[in-house]
């Protein structure tokens, strides 16, 4: 059995019922199918790996097996209400294409991805003197997948020279088990005030759309 | 990676094919305009049909397959066995103790269904070249009139690989009503000018036979040389260049020495006339003239406005999947379909698999190919019967912190 991430839920809070999403690196396919089945949502998922691929049918999830740029380019503009990209951001190769074909091909999109402001990263370094390890993100510098780390000043700032319009922005803190039902009365003691959020939340969800320039 | 040598009792058994006679009133309309009637239909069926009738999946086979997909006819003879037995039987992905499994031998064929080596009820001979034009939606057409005289309105799922697979494809495209999903596998939604060339060549090979004789040969001499050296060559086709190199290497075949000369020096040399000459054996050099033509007509998706209109009514859910090493219909062939569906909004779902064995690798066993077909299936299965209707799998409440 398994649960969602607390990103995924609040991912899954954000996606209005009967949508259509698309869900860039959907891993096991954990959330499509919350969402297909709690929110009535159709779509589809992009996956690399075989594994997550076959968990995907296995749930009846349509599914592409192959490279992100390669899911997107297949679909036409504003085919989906919601693109997703759940702490998938900081390992492709050109963040700044996929969210350029991500603003196209979705009216609008949910992105998660781990805060590297998060002070325990910064004492990490500034104290350890080397690359920062966390549950997050655990490989070593030299194995990790994680190309393109940065902080929420950081994607704000790319977002804001993208004209990619923030809708909301919420910043995570670390915690235990919530009950699914009862995320929307019990979120509350997750956020962070968003004035410090670059220093003390480990990850962020961002719900975003294209600005008007 | 070896080939599977499943245990025999694995196995559906001991199997025969059936014949019935379709079209006795009215008669088959083909694309081409003109008709056929009656038409003979060769097919096998493994599994029991359900009292509702909802359990059923079609085969479509490729260029030289037959209506005998699983089991054995004789049970002591391992080479009478079905061309998709490792992926049909008890327990295998086309689970035939769920599945009602239907493969028929497709219209133009040469194992029991009407095709060019057939009697023209008109003439009393066989057809030869005057047989009709087919299409790939012909033989749609006609598995559905099969389908049809089964007493099955829906069909779980229409699976095949190479031409089998734009059987499936087309299946998706004219009978959108009668099938929950579409399994196409190492295929392509259109040849591409390479394929035809291929084929173009084929036909060739055949038709210079002098024992051609325009395809009146029924009572004679047969093009055999002209079938064989079209089967080598497209032989190589099926496999990859690494595939073949593995097997074959530079061994020599039967000496020591090169032999100088213009004998079979090489162990592939040897392997390549071999396969030509068994596959002469049981195969119409007609059929293969008019199957090749088939598939290079085959072209659903000419321009974008036929595309968006074939494609409207389409609610199949549709597997495609291919393997790496396949250059007879390159994975970007694949590819190219799935972009086509996902276009116009359909419900895909695409995997590509790393196989050295090149467009034949659909045939063969491989784990993660088999358990993606076996979920697939399954899960139509489950979707179908009322125990687990639409339950997420494996959810629970709650969420796990990630930090």
């Amino acid at each position: 059995m398994s649960r969602l991430r607390i990103d995924q839920a609040v991912i899954a809070e954000l996606v209005d019922e009967k949508s259509r999403v698309l869900d860039l690196g959907c891993g096991d396919g954990l959330l499509l199918e919350y969402l297909f089945h709690n929110k009535q949502v159709r779509g589809f998922g992009v996956e690399i790996s075989h594994e997550g691929v076959h968990a995907c049918i296995a749930r009846g999830l349509p599914v592409y097996h192959g490279d992100i740029d390669q899911g997107l380019s297949d679909h036409q503009d504003d085919a989906f209400d919601y693109v997703i990209l759940s702490l998938t951001l900081q390992a492709v190769r050109r963040p700044e294409f996929v969210l350029r074909e991500m603003l196209r091909v979705g009216k609008r999109l949910i992105v998660s991805f781990p805060n590297f402001g998060h002070w325990r990263i910064r004492a990490h370094l500034a104290f350890g003197g080397r690359m920062p390890r966390t549950r997050l993100l655990p490989a070593s510098w030299h194995e990790t997948p994680n190309a393109h780390l940065c902080t929420i000043l950081d994607f704000q700032d790319l977002c804001h020279q993208m004209d990619i319009r923030i809708l909301r922005q919420i910043p995570l803190a670390a915690g235990g088990g919530l009950p699914t039902g009862l995320i929307r009365s019990g979120l509350s003691k997750w956020l962070i005030p968003l004035s410090a959020a670059n220093l003390l939340a480990p990850v962020a969800v961002f719900l975003l759309e294209r600005g008007t320039p | 990676m070896t080939t599977q040598t499943a245990p025999f009792f694995q196995s559906i058994g001991v199997v025969k094919t059936q014949f019935v006679e379709l079209f006795t009133e009215g008669r088959l309309q083909l694309d081409c305009g003109a008709t056929l009637g009656p038409v003979q239909v060769a097919y096998e069926t493994y599994g029991t049909l359900n009292p509702d009738r909802s359990n059923a999946v079609l085969l479509c086979h490729a260029l030289s397959g037959t209506a005998h997909a699983a089991g054995r006819h004789d049970p002591d003879d391992p080479k009478t066995t079905g061309w998709w037995d490792l992926y049909v039987g008890p327990g295998k992905p086309f689970d035939t103790d769920r599945f009602f499994v239907i493969c028929s031998n497709n219209l133009g064929g040469c194992d029991g269904t009407t095709g060019p080596s057939s009697l023209d009820p008109a003439t009393q001979k066989p057809f030869g070249l005057t047989f009709p034009m087919i299409t790939i939606a012909d033989m749609a057409r006609l598995q559905k009139a099969l389908v049809d005289h089964l007493g099955i309105d829906r069909l779980l799922a229409v699976a095949g690989g190479s031409m089998g697979g734009m059987i499936a494809l087309q299946w998706a495209l004219d009978y959108p009503d009668s099938l929950e999903a579409a399994v196409v596998i190492a295929s392509t939604p259109r040849l591409s000018a390479q394929n035809i060339a291929f084929n173009a060549v084929a036909r060739q090979a055949i038709m210079v036979d002098p024992h051609f004789n325009g395809g009146n040969y029924y009572d004679r001499e047969r093009p055999r040389k002209g079938l064989a050296l079209a089967r080598m060559m497209a032989h190589i086709t099926y496999l990859s260049e690494k595939g073949l190199h593995d097997k074959f290497g530079r061994r020599l075949q039967d000496r020591e020495k090169l032999s100088f000369g213009f004998e079979n020096d090489f162990a592939v040399e040897s392997y390549l006339h071999y396969q030509g000459s068994s596959f002469v054996k049981k195969f119409d050099a007609n059929t293969y003239l008019y199957i090749t033509k088939a598939m290079d007509y085959f072209d659903p998706f000419p321009d974008a406005q036929t595309t968006a209109k074939r494609l409207a009514p389409v609610t199949a859910k549709i597997l495609v999947m291919s393997f790496d090493t396949d250059w007879r219909f390159d994975t970007s062939r694949s590819k190219e379909l799935v972009k086509i569906l996902n276009w116009h909004a359909k419900q895909v779902t695409f995997e590509v698999f790393s196989s050295p064995y090149g467009h034949d690798a659909f045939l063969l066993y491989q784990a993660s190919y088999q358990q993606s077909l076996a979920s697939f299936l399954n899960r139509l299965y489950l979707e179908h019967s009322n125990a687990t209707a639409g339950a997420p799998t494996g959810l629970e409440d709650g969420v796990d912190d990630i930090v």
